[in-house]
């Protein structure tokens, strides 16, 4: 049965609590700050998308410089805070930090992101000036992790930035999308109040483009347009039975999740999970973090071909989510209107595909899971029709830019409505080349 | 086994690790710690006139996740009444009649008062003294410690008014707070000290509290220059040590060293350098005195590791491998060499070589990780790539002479050889 209100209030709060906590005191966090190389054109650097200069922060840390830290991450990311929280660190800074080569534990780079960002936030350090106001108007469409990074470069050059947010609050899928461990709902709100506390950056909320206003609109009345619109549901599994009551997207379902009190949350007593991404893994722990009896994990490759990460899937394991790989939904059966069991065929693997990964294909067996909630967490769709509706050219949705600019003039767009859907670090790379090409086409030189 | 006990000037101690001058030496009850945790012997904390001390009286200075790199101390000499210090050697030296038993001396400056300490103290039954003349702090302030161990002639005298007296061996400790130590060295000598030990600690500021605007130790609002100890000071010993064992005079005599040493590796140093044997406070002072079991234990093993049966075996071993600059051989040259298979691509080496040395290390750019390798043409063979290299043997320093025979500068330039090319 599919019902909200399973656990304590003690049980809601250890479940929920921060999977990576900070570094308890300073001595901890200067432990493993001094043992950081300092390495020349660093690895961990490099891999970063929005090129923290990682080995400069910790050795920041190690001089007690933590307001020149805060800086150091901000400068490069200003959500360095929320990045911190959620970034695949595993697959970037801190794998590849040269630790690794000698087997020994990488710097735990996350964090140390913390121990500095943290008190910035916290204490509101004003570690950037915006320049004196010039007569210019920007508008960015999305408060997300792209527009918000948009917003933030263009502020400080003195532009007047005007940000519409479809949602009640800003962050984005950082607020909406990530499991509510990873970072809670008032961090989220504090980052984002501590990037619009440098001014110059006014956020306008339950504003939908294409429904309360118009890209025409913002041509006319701003001097350039960035948008940082994200993607939206869960793709459609197209098999029979998807519109059964219990089938869930994993999207709308850690959406709902991060707006609502967590006893109010409805969760099956036996959970599918369709999908082996790290919204997929969001989507199974919380399910079982709710308390749902029995989670399933169903992927129609094997481990080896995953696209979350181990350290993720391992999050998933230790919640005791079970695992069902080389099995693709089938049908969804549901008894009186309500989900009751998930057909699977049993898959094998072929032949690379596109992806360069072995193609599943079905041996011809089946497996029926009884279970009462389905959950959809096999990537995301953009939004054709909206991007169409708007004339923006597009391939499948995703918006199609030439060094962030649109086909259509002034407007320029970057992150997850450009590249389909990538991590946080990813859209604040995006909304800081956005803001670059933006400058460049109003002509205004930064620094 | 290798036999590890010392035998000074005929006071034997069942390893060459005694426990330095200073407050871990300051009372019966820490001495017999000691002693129980196995300590060779302790040269007691030293005796003179009563002193008051202040409250707040060390500081250190700490690097990276390394606490009390150095230590320092303003502390003055015992603040006990001579005749309960008397007594607890007198305790001690019956307890543990097999361990070695120094009293440190300080009187006031007059033949009288030397004499009569030193009566009083050799009836406790220790078995030598070691002269303090190198206090840096407070007591130089009344003309004694190291106002005494910085004039050679000064030290000279006092010394002649021991030996006067003395009827158990004398060590006289030597102040680094000069630009030599061998005059002073020297002086006391050939004014028959028996033995010599150093160094004493470096006067320091070892820093300043960046809120209060004053130096650590913190003495309600002021601070005053103290006593610099520690393993940062030992390079410093080291320096001072060889200057000893290689002047004719101060050669003669043994020397039992002191400065930062921390473990038998750093004895060895010290013993290698002429040390019979050495002092240590620093170490306890951070650690206990349980230290004392890995330095028996890592010397004897390095003994029987090399052959060596007694301490004597190899004490003084290095000092003739420390020349002149102008006696170098200048046909020496080493190039480094990155073993790409231990490289961990962390740039440190590139870095320094390029901002700071010979721009001698190729970068190819990689992602995320670059190779680095050595240009061996451009290579000085300075070695300060391989000293920031954080892996064991990755890059090494391969020997490629110049030529075959030995060449130093005086030779070099009598056959008027060209220089460097820059």
């Amino acid at each position: 049965m599919i019902k909200p209100n399973r656990l304590s209030p003690e049980q809601y709060a250890e479940n929920f609590s921060d999977i990576k906590p900070p570094f308890d005191n300073k001595e901890a966090a200067l432990v493993e700050a001094n043992r950081c190389l300092f390495c020349y054109d660093a690895p961990c650097t490099k891999s970063c998308p929005t090129s923290i200069d990682i080995p400069k922060f910790i050795k920041q840390i190690t001089t007690d410089n933590i307001k020149g830290s805060a800086h150091t991450i901000f400068v490069s990311n200003i959500l360095g805070g929320g990045c911190a929280r959620v970034c695949p660190v595993e697959k970037l800074c801190e794998g590849s930090c040269v630790y690794n080569l000698l087997n020994e534990p990488p710097i735990p780079i996350a964090r140390l992101q913390r121990y500095s960002t943290d008190p910035a936030i916290e204490n509101k350090w004003e570690l950037f000036h915006r320049k004196p106001d010039i007569p210019v108007k920007v508008a960015v469409v999305g408060a997300g992790p792209a527009g918000l990074s948009c917003a933030h470069v263009l502020s400080r050059e003195g532009i007047n930035v005007t940000i519409f947010e479809k949602e009640a609050k800003g962050g984005g899928l950082m607020t909406y999308g990530i499991a509510a461990y990873k970072v809670t709902p008032e961090s989220c709100q504090d980052e984002v109040d501590y990037i619009t506390s440098l001014g110059g950056i006014d956020i306008k909320y339950n504003q939908t483009l294409g429904v309360d206003f118009s890209l025409d609109d913002l041509q006319r009345d701003y001097d350039a347009v960035y948008l940082g619109i994200g993607v939206g549901l869960a793709n459609k599994l197209n098999i029979p039975g998807e519109d059964l009551e219990g089938v869930e997207d994993a999207i709308r379902f850690i959406y709902d999740l991060r707006s609502h009190p967590l006893n109010k949350i409805a969760v099956g007593d036996r959970v599918a999970v369709i999908g082996m991404g790290n919204t997929a893994i969001d989507a199974a722990t919380q399910s079982k973090r709710l308390g749902a009896k029995e989670v399933t994990m169903v992927y129609r490759r094997t481990a080896s071909e995953k696209t979350c990460t181990q350290h993720e899937l391992d999050i998933a394991l230790l919640d005791g989510c079970n695992m069902l790989w080389l099995a693709a939904p089938k049908e969804i059966v549901g008894t009186n209107g309500k989900v009751s069991a998930l057909v699977c065929d049993l898959m094998k693997l072929g032949a690379p595909d596109k992806s360069g990964r072995p193609a599943p294909e079905p041996t011809g067996e089946t497996i029926t899971l009884q279970v009462d909630m389905v959950i959809k967490a096999t990537g995301q769709s953009p939004y054709t029709e909206l991007v169409n509706q708007e004339h923006l050219d597009n391939q499948k949705g995703k918006i199609s830019v030439h060094n962030t600019a649109t086909n259509i003039p002034s407007v320029f767009a970057g992150g997850d409505c450009v590249n389909g859907g990538k991590e946080a670090v990813d859209a604040v790379q995006a909304g800081k080349d956005g803001a670059a090409a933006i400058l460049d086409f109003l002509k205004i030189k930064s620094k | 086994m290798a036999d590890i006990s010392a035998n000074f000037l005929g006071i034997k101690s069942p390893n060459p690790f005694w426990l330095a001058s200073a407050p871990p030496t300051d009372k019966k009850y820490n001495v017999l710690r000691a002693f129980e945790a196995g300590w060779g012997g302790v040269v007691w904390k030293t005796l003179g006139s009563q002193v008051k001390n202040v409250s707040s009286r060390y500081s250190a200075v700490n690097f990276n996740n390394t606490r009390v790199m150095g230590l320092n101390n303003i502390e003055l000499i015992s603040d006990r009444p001579l005749e309960i210090n008397l007594r607890e050697i007198e305790e001690c030296v019956k307890l543990f009649p097999d361990r070695a038993m120094i009293v440190s001396l300080m009187a006031d400056n007059n033949r009288n008062s030397w004499h009569e300490l030193i009566k009083k103290v050799e009836d406790t039954g220790a078995h030598g003294f070691e002269l303090n003349f190198g206090c840096p702090h407070g007591m130089t302030e009344r003309g004694m410690g190291a106002s005494v161990g910085q004039d050679p002639e000064i030290a000279r005298m006092v010394v002649e008014w021991v030996m006067e007296k003395a009827t158990i061996p004398v060590i006289t400790k030597l102040t680094p707070n000069v630009h030599s130590v061998v005059p002073t060295g020297k002086a006391v000598v050939e004014a028959g000290s028996n033995a010599l030990s150093l160094i004493n600690t470096i006067q320091s500021v070892t820093g300043i509290d960046l809120d209060t605007f004053v130096p650590n130790p913190f003495v309600g609002g002021k601070s005053v220059f103290g006593g610099y100890c520690g393993p940062a000071v030992k390079p410093i010993a080291l320096k001072f040590l060889t200057t000893i064992s290689q002047n004719p005079v101060t050669k003669k005599v043994p020397v039992s060293g002191i400065g930062g040493i921390s473990n038998w590796k750093d004895a060895v140093e010290f013993m290698l350098l002429g040390c019979t044997t050495v002092q240590v406070c620093t170490a306890a002072m951070t650690h206990g005195f349980r230290i004392v079991e890995d330095m028996c234990e890592g010397l004897n093993n390095w003994m029987d590791e090399k052959g060596f049966k007694t301490i004597e075996d190899f004490i003084g071993k290095s000092v003739d491998t420390i020349t002149k600059w102008e006696e170098l051989d200048i046909n020496y040259h080493h190039v480094a060499n990155i073993n790409q298979d231990k490289c961990i691509h962390c740039g440190l080496c590139y870095i320094t070589c390029e901002d700071t040395s010979h721009q001698a290390i190729n970068l190819a750019y990689g992602d995320p990780y670059n190779i680095y390798s050595i240009k061996e043409d451009d290579c000085v063979g300075c070695n300060l790539c391989q000293l920031v290299c954080p892996v064991e043997q990755c890059i090494t320093m391969v020997e490629k002479r110049v030529a075959p025979e030995y060449l130093n500068w005086v030779e070099f330039k009598k056959q008027g050889l060209p220089l460097n090319d820059h």
